[in-house]
Parts: C-alpha cells; sequence; structure tokens
C-alpha cells in the first residue's frame, strides 16, 4: 500500500475513533506492513497535518493518538456549542492528585504527611472521576491502600505518559524562590 | 497576577485587614495558613520568626472556631508543634551535650523542610491546574446521533428495553384492582393505534405510553406492536443517558 493512501486511511480512523488510537490497533488494520512503515507513515502525518494552519490538530494523547480542536479558538467553539466550561477539579483535589501523581503508589498516610491534612474526601474525587486507582496494598502493617494515577488522568491533563511532567526538582527550585 | 492569586483569591481577599470572614477552603489545611503568612509578611522561611508566627496562627485558629468553624485535628497539632518549636528556641543551644548533633539542629528545620515540600506540591498542582485549563478548551470527539436540542442520545439496548417493560409490568400489577375480561386485541389494531398517537405526539416517554393500558395481555399486545413499528423504522426508541428513562419518538421523513 501506498504511503499516502495509508496516512489517508490512519487520519481517518483518528477521526472516527471514540478512543485514543494506538500504534498496536493500527497493526491489525495494515497487517501487511511492518511495524517501522506504520510508525513513520504515522509520525509524518502527525508533523504534515500539524503544520497546516487548519482547525484541527493530531495530539499525542496516553500513549496514542487523537484528533481535537486547537485550544485557541475555545472562545468561538464554546459560543457555537453553547456550552460552558466543565466543572474542574478543586484545588484539595489537585494538590492531592500532584502527590498521587509523583509519588505512587502511594498510600493515605504518605499523602497526609505531604499535605499535612486529611485527603480522604479528595481522594474519594479523584477515584469518583477515575483520575486515580486502586493500584494495590502496601506490604506493611495494616496493608493501606495504595493509590496511582490513571489513562484517564492522562488524557483529563493532556499528558503522553508519565515522564512527560515537569521533574519534581523543577517544583522545589519554584518554592525555594517563592519563599 | 501569580498563581497563588488566581487560585486562592478568597484567601488573598479575606485575610487582609476589614474584620476577618475566612473561608476554610481557601486556607486548605495548616501548611496552607502557614505559607500564607510567610509570604504576606515576607518572612525569610530559613529564618522563620517563631514566636510572632505562632501568634498569628493561634489568633486565626481563634477566629476560626469563634465563627464556628468545625477545626479538624491536623489545626491544633500544628499549633502543638509551633507552640513546642518556640519553647526549644528558647533553650540555649550550648546546654546540649556536643555528642548529640541532632539535638543541635535548628528546631525549626523539620517544620521548614515540611513548608518546602507543601509548597512544591502546591507548585505541581498549579501546573496541573493550567494543563486542564487547556484541555477544557479543545474538543475531541466527532457528533455523536444528536437530537434537534442538540443533547445527545444513547441507543437502547435489548436488556435495558426489556428491563423498562418488566417494570411497566410491575407497576401494572401493583396498581391494577381487577382484571376484566377483554375484548381480543390483535398487534395490527395496536399498531394502527400507535400510529394514531404519533400524528398528535411526536415524542412519548416508555412510562406513559403503556398507561391506557387495561390489561397484562394488552400490555404485551402494545409492546409486540412497539416493537414491530421499530422494526419498519417508523419510530425509535433512545435514551438522553445510560439507564435513563427510554423514550420513544417517530422517525421524522426526510425532507
Amino acid at each position: 500500500m501506498e504511503k499516502l493512501e495509508m496516512q489517508a486511511i490512519i487520519e481517518a480512523i483518528i477521526y472516527v475513533a471514540e478512543d485514543i488510537v494506538k500504534l498496536e490497533q493500527l497493526r491489525e488494520v495494515f497487517p501487511e506492513a511492518s511495524k517501522e512503515e506504520i510508525e513513520q507513515a504515522l509520525k509524518e502525518l502527525v508533523e504534515a497535518f500539524n503544520a497546516r494552519p487548519g482547525g484541527m490538530l493530531i495530539r499525542e494523547v496516553a500513549d496514542g493518538y487523537r484528533m481535537t480542536t486547537r485550544p485557541e479558538h475555545h472562545e468561538q467553539i464554546r459560543s457555537y456549542l453553547k456550552t460552558r466550561p466543565n466543572a474542574k477539579l478543586s484545588m484539595a483535589a489537585l494538590e492531592t492528585l500532584a502527590v498521587i501523581a509523583y509519588k505512587q503508589p502511594v498510600t493515605l498516610a504518605e499523602i497526609l504527611a505531604i499535605r499535612g491534612k486529611k485527603s480522604s474526601t479528595a481522594i474519594q474525587t479523584l477515584l469518583e472521576k477515575k483520575m486515580v486507582a486502586i493500584v494495590g496494598r502496601k506490604p506493611v502493617v495494616g496493608r493501606p491502600i495504595l493509590y496511582g494515577t490513571s489513562k484517564e488522568f492522562l488524557i483529563h491533563f493532556g499528558l503522553n505518559n508519565l515522564n512527560e511532567l515537569p521533574t519534581l526538582e523543577e517544583f522545589a527550585q519554584m518554592a525555594g524562590e517563592q519563599l | 497576577m501569580d498563581g497563588e492569586d488566581l487560585l486562592n483569591t478568597e484567601s488573598q481577599e479575606t485575610a487582609e485587614g476589614e474584620g476577618i470572614t475566612i473561608r476554610l477552603e481557601a486556607f486548605q489545611g495548616p501548611l496552607d495558613l502557614l505559607l500564607h503568612l510567610i509570604k504576606k509578611e515576607e518572612i525569610d522561611i530559613w529564618d522563620i520568626p517563631i514566636a510572632h508566627i505562632t501568634e498569628q496562627y493561634l489568633e486565626y485558629i481563634k477566629v476560626m472556631k469563634d465563627l464556628n468553624i468545625n477545626l479538624a485535628g491536623e489545626w491544633l497539632m500544628m499549633a502543638a508543634t509551633l507552640i513546642y518549636i518556640k519553647s526549644r528556641m528558647l533553650v540555649p543551644q550550648e546546654q546540649k551535650s556536643d555528642d548529640q548533633t541532632e539535638e543541635n539542629e535548628d528546631p525549626r528545620q523539620e517544620l521548614v523542610y515540611q513548608l518546602l515540600e507543601h509548597q512544591k506540591f502546591k507548585n505541581a498542582a498549579e501546573m496541573l491546574y493550567t494543563r486542564e485549563e487547556i484541555e477544557n478548551a479543545v474538543w475531541n470527539k466527532p457528533p455523536a446521533e444528536v437530537l434537534e436540542d442538540g443533547s445527545e442520545v444513547v441507543a437502547v439496548t435489548l436488556f435495558g428495553l426489556l428491563q423498562a417493560f418488566h417494570e411497566v409490568v410491575l407497576r401494572f400489577e401493583s396498581q391494577r384492582t381487577m382484571e376484566l375480561d377483554q375484548e381480543v386485541v390483535t398487534v395490527e389494531q395496536k399498531i394502527s393505534d400507535i400510529r394514531k398517537r404519533f400524528l398528535v405526539h411526536d415524542t412519548l416517554l416508555f412510562s406513559s405510553f403503556f398507561a391506557e393500558a387495561l390489561s397484562k395481555k394488552h400490555l404485551i399486545v402494545l409492546f409486540l406492536a412497539l416493537l414491530e413499528l421499530v422494526r419498519l423504522r417508523e419510530i425509535w426508541l433512545y435514551q438522553k443517558k445510560a439507564f435513563e428513562e427510554i423514550q420513544i419518538s417517530k422517525v421524522k421523513e426526510k425532507a
């Protein structure tokens, strides 16, 4: 199959997909092509697609690809859709989530030590919103629950993977300057 | 405007001067209050005037108590910690034996590390906040099947449909007083009845659709008629959301 045709098909698949499109899924669509061929076609497609001054972007999120509108057009799109911005997470929830994201897998007691405050309500919210998940139990007395972030977390914050988060040292440096 | 102002507007507005009213969610915990006091008074974190900060902290606690805010245990624990540090600061360092190096540590040190650690994660939380802002400004799904009022709908599953019909039957059985021996009804008759109803209605709720049935037999025949009309694509069944009430709508003819 010609690369251009493959790219057109991949573009169409990313458009219709309800979820994030992963490379492995594309390999099932093109059984004759090698992994490298698909990867290369995909990479070039994303570059070319995002270079054009169109209204859509193909973004890498949670180890896959999806098509979105450009953030800079949100006002006009919202005015057309007549929607209001989604409810955001509270500061307490975001702080708890930050601790979980950087310290995972982490127990409630460890979160308490950092935040200096009980975080059970925030955890409940995060579990309900599927931002965090129970990933196991710590092999210590009481076997406390361990929490970690989910794929939904990556999607919600537009991250490809956890390595895309800035390092904690950067925030420590900022804290040093702020205080 | 830095992030702190953006995110904690309440604390910024209310903590200053004129009659302190505190919204507890602004000061999420004792560490947040301490950070706020340190920033407000431009205190050097490596040399916190602990007596002054303790006094301020206790004043806030008193105000919160006066406002009948139910203070969690961690607020009082922090008060105790501050008072303990203050008392240790008063003890001359020379009196400690030299071999116990940890005793020579600044008693404020642990608290300082805790504050820095907390500020670090507050910064991380702000980064998440910004990312969330951006993600809230993009749309990613192609339009689902859309109703005229713009709300998305989901198709009714067979199981959902049977469940809804089962509920209709149960409700009928709990309400009926007696069942009259009905004249024979046919699916054909009911189909023409339904068609007549949809001449005046565009949409009916599944629950009210069966309201006029007089017997269980009627209910079943009516249900079969409904299924037949769905098969003929004259009407369609949908929900605004999964597990919400099923709606029955006339299929609009293509213009």
